[in-house]
């Protein structure tokens, strides 16, 4: 029980060296009134197959990307991952390591690493990129706190059209901080940009935005010039496959999520944020780093370095307060790129684009109008045919087999009865067609 | 699995970055096809400044396999050995549970999916909560905390909404021990509080009567942590929680060591009011070479209303919701419901040891800790030297101030003899600190090896201390020079260090 190798009698040989004639007795410094005089109100313990019968019982009771062709996206991807992804990440020397604090026994985890934070670095086109974040909704939070720092001022400005639990997270971080939120308009599917005027720490966009329209990145660090502000730009990893990188335009600090690259959907966690920026911002900015350095030896060496900005040796002056990172999630996204090459990843972007216009292509030949004509990667808003409302038409697709779109007026009234729907390179042509034509029999 | 008899971080032959192993035009996986015909991107994307160049590495599979083969030879993980870091309770990962939680059911799903059509997830999360809540002892839980920081931020977030819905503006300090957890003020700073540290007394406990001079009608919140860090329990915890209480602040529990307490004490009847747990300590999911966790926290009901959204429910049909009607809420913490997978994980482990095996997984953490008492007492001092919970915090400060054999000496000599250090110089209140968490899945021949080791080194330190000095001498390197990698910032390949 409990995976407690413990025997009677070394219980009994322990308790002897100890001094003490029970394990009961080891518990005489909790007073005797904070004692639980009853077992916890829990079910019963349950042997390994019963376990996992009752959780594969437990777990057939969802609707799954297994089960449904899934045309949702909204900030979880059905990307493919190759099987060699989970095997590497399931080996027990990175599974069930912590955090290299020792760099001696942790060569191995502090490389990988150092090889996440340069592909990150290399994608986004930045200098410098951290080990990893809880996920973009918190690297973004993070980034804006960060910004507030440097530039002096507790205003931000951020896009409408960043995912609505981002910036959920980032009134939650600002409400504490002392931090205020401007949202930035948008218009025919961009941001508009603000125009000069009061000085603002950050300037936050999406690209490709929440509606799947690519930004004017140039129009954004205009404006972020324009106000004095830094430009903080939140990247999805695919889509910089393709699109010019942010830090060619200038950005200041580009976060993103990576979960599209190897790592499971999982109902939303564990996610990957990711975290990227100037190496003139090292110094400022949140999570581990790890830097590569010579041994007593001159062996190249890996450990953690710029370490006094951190919470265990600053306390409340760190530059934040993280301790753990998503470092398993970083390895696959590393072994997820490592395999795919920079062939493969193009071909990942490419399928997403195609796939997600022959989507599009389908749909309107059933009456679906596209919300806006802007150039769009993975997903668009489109306005379905008919008069069913968005939630109904899911719930009606859902049992025709389909994983439909997410309902943009649940989280913007300007957009009620979009449909923002995506297609990933997993969707096949027999998944697109069939989705339209369900559509089409279901408005009709 | 990697040769047997190697069990150490014992792969010496160096490997290059993965940039390094890039061959031009090699190919690895090949991601499906596209539907339909491609034709050029410019096309698709009329107006949009397109990329480039993107220098990624290229690489066959089986170099990627090789490679990071090859890595994982060079870490040490629980499965290869002892791994006794004080505070990070570094117990065995269940395989049973890895496997279930990477059931499609849990793993393909995706987070917007209609409530009605992912009940099985909801009811893991609602059930989830009710059992941590109940060994919490408090009224509910949430999971969205990505890690054990993340709940205090959260926590504390909940605290000033609580203050403010009351129109008591003025609490703008939290009182802290100063054997805290590093991350209890960062995580207070971050939430706008001024931190105010509370001393050790004597005992190695929170000194109440400096306690009682420091709270007042500015004190937001107490945080603590019980089991302290020192492993000695807070035994005057009712009597702080009521001191706290009385002055009108919240106390806060870092449920960093609730290893120790499962099914024996509970953080809601000592008095606190939000607590935080480690899945990835105290319920065993892997730690993952820094994460994912998930810092699960639990409240009482003062708090309960400010939970963030969405919080999991069971409606009166007994169909499970998600409801983000929550007036109060502080808000959201995460892009979704937090480390869900983790959640799987936690929930596998609670169901299958159930009460009685919680009960003596704390049981045997305590037998464990004490008996590395019992056994290296004599070999270093034990600054408080009477009843430990989970962990044991001894000193090498007599080694030191005799043979200058630091703490940081003796943890790299440790590996010399096969095992991971404890945890160095913390708490920051015991010079030379080596804070040792044996946990209960330690055979007992294994600290037996673990104590011989360190009582040799003691007796090495003694006949040879320039040998502890130097070590490491087994591992694949020895001492990286961490003020250079401070001055050479070589945070990526391409850089400016390489």
């Amino acid at each position: 029980m409990g995976f407690i190798p413990h025997t009677d009698r070394e219980r009994a040989e322990m308790l002897a060296a100890i001094g003490v004639d029970s394990i009961d007795d080891l518990f005489e410094p909790i007073p005797e009134p904070l004692r639980m005089a009853r077992p916890l109100a829990l079910p019963a313990a349950l042997d390994e197959r019963a376990l996992l019968r009752h959780l594969e019982r437990l777990a057939s009771d969802n609707v799954t990307m297994d089960t449904h062709a899934c045309f949702l996206g909204a900030g979880v991807y059905d990307h493919f991952v190759p099987a060699v992804v989970d095997a590497l990440i399931s080996r027990g020397e990175f599974l069930t390591s912590y955090t290299p604090y020792q760099p001696e026994m942790s060569q191995g985890m502090l490389q990988a690493i150092y090889e996440f934070q340069s592909l990150v670095a290399t994608l986004t086109g930045m200098e410098i990129a951290n080990a990893s974040m809880y996920d973009a909704a918190t690297a973004m939070a993070e980034a804006c706190l960060m910004a507030c720092e440097v530039k002096g001022s507790r205003v931000i400005g951020v896009s409408r059209l960043v995912h609505p639990h981002y910036r959920h997270v980032l009134r939650t971080y600002a409400e504490s901080s002392g931090v205020e939120v401007r949202e930035l308009a948008h218009a025919e599917g961009a941001t508009q940009m603000p125009d000069g005027g009061a000085p603002l720490a950050a300037v936050v966009v999406q690209n490709p935005n929440f509606l799947g329209c690519i930004e004017d990145l140039s129009a954004a660090r205009e404006a972020s010039l324009a106000s004095g502000s830094m430009l903080i730009v939140v990247a999805d990893p695919i889509a910089l496959a393709l699109l010019r990188p942010p830090g060619d335009y200038g950005a200041d600090v580009v976060v993103g999520e990576g979960q599209g690259l190897g790592c499971s959907p999982g109902f939303g966690g564990p996610m990957l944020g990711f975290f990227a920026t100037r190496r003139e911002l090292a110094r400022r900015m949140p999570g581990r780093i790890v830097g590569a350095t010579t041994d007593l030896d001159g062996r190249r060496a890996y450990t953690m370095t710029l370490r006094t900005r951190e919470q265990d040796i600053r306390r409340e002056k760190a530059t934040s307060n993280i301790c753990t990172n998503e470092a398993l999630l970083a390895l696959a996204a590393s072994v997820h790129l490592a395999v795919l090459g920079p062939q493969g990843l193009r071909e990942v972007a490419a399928a997403c684009l195609r796939n997600a216009h022959s989507m599009v292509d389908a749909l309107t030949q059933v009456g679906a109008r596209r919300a806006f004509e802007r150039p769009f990667f993975r997903e668009v808003a489109v306005r379905p045919p008919g008069r069913l409302g968005v939630a109904e038409l899911n719930r009606r697709l859902l049992q025709r087999g389909f994983l439909g779109g997410y309902d943009l007026g649940s989280a913007y009234d300007e957009l009620d009865g979009c449909w923002l729907v995506c297609a990933t390179e997993n969707r096949t042509r027999e998944e697109i067609d069939g989705l339209a034509q369900a559509v089409a029999e279901l408005t009709r | 699995m990697s040769d047997s008899s190697a069990p150490q971080a014992t792969g010496h032959r160096s490997e290059p970055v993965l940039i390094e192993k890039s061959v031009r035009g090699r190919r690895g996986v090949r991601p499906p096809s596209p539907q339909g015909p491609l034709g050029p991107l410019e096309e698709m994307l009329p107006g949009v400044e397109l990329r480039t160049d993107l220098p990624l590495p290229e690489l066959s599979e089986l170099d990627v396999v090789r490679h990071y083969t090859a890595l994982s030879r060079r870490n040490y993980g629980i499965d290869a050995g002892f791994y006794p870091l004080g505070s990070c309770t570094m117990k065995y990962n269940p395989r049973a549970n890895e496997c279930a939680a990477r059931s499609p059911g849990w793993a393909r799903l995706h987070p917007l999916t209609p409530p009605a059509a992912v009940q099985g997830a909801l009811q893991l999360m609602y059930e989830l909560n009710c059992f941590l809540a109940e060994v919490a002892g408090m009224a509910a839980a949430t999971i969205q905390p990505a890690a054990g920081a993340h709940g205090e931020t959260l926590s504390l977030m909940m605290v000033r909404a609580y203050h403010r819905s009351r129109g008591d503006m003025e609490r703008t300090s939290v009182l802290i021990p100063d054997s805290a957890h590093g991350t209890n003020p960062a995580s207070a700073a971050l939430c706008g509080f001024q931190v105010r540290p509370i001393t050790s007394d004597a005992d190695g406990l929170s000194d109440t009567r400096h306690l009682r001079e420091l709270v007042g009608a500015d004190t937001a919140a107490v945080m603590l942590t019980n089991p302290n860090t020192l492993g000695l329990f807070e035994s005057r915890i009712a009597e702080i929680c009521a001191v706290v209480h009385d002055a009108g602040g919240l106390v806060y529990c870092d449920g960093a060591n609730m290893n120790a307490l499962l099914g024996v004490a509970r953080p809601g009847e000592m008095g606190f009011d939000v607590m935080h747990f480690n899945l990835h300590k105290t319920f065993g999911t892997p730690h993952g070479g820094g994460g994912p966790g998930c810092g699960a926290i639990a409240v009482g009901s003062v708090l309960e209303p400010f939970l963030p959204v969405p919080v999991v429910v069971r409606r009166g049909n007994a169909l499970y919701d998600l409801c983000h009607d929550r007036p109060l809420s502080v808000g959201r913490v995460h892009s979704f419901y937090g480390a869900f997978l983790n959640a799987v994980r936690g929930y596998a482990y609670i169901r299958s040891l159930g009460p009685d095996g919680l009960r003596e997984v704390a049981r045997h953490a305590v037998l464990n800790a004490n008996y590395v008492r019992a056994r290296i007492g004599g070999a270093y001092e034990i600054p408080h030297n009477r009843l430990c919970m989970h962990e044991v915090v001894a000193s090498a400060s007599r080694l030191k101030r005799r043979f200058g054999v630091r703490a940081m000496d003796v943890s790299k000599r440790l590996m010399d003899h096969g095992f991971h250090p404890p945890t160095n110089y913390f708490p920051l209140i015991v010079s030379e600190a080596l804070m040792i968490e044996p946990t209960e899945t330690e055979s007992k021949q294994t600290i037996d090896a673990f104590c011989d080791a360190l009582i040799a080194i003691a007796a090495e330190a003694e006949t040879d201390p320039e040998v502890v000095r130097g070590a490491p001498y087994s591992t694949p390197v020895r001492r990286p020079d961490e003020t250079a990698a401070v001055k050479r910032l070589d945070v990526r390949w391409g850089s400016s260090g390489q």
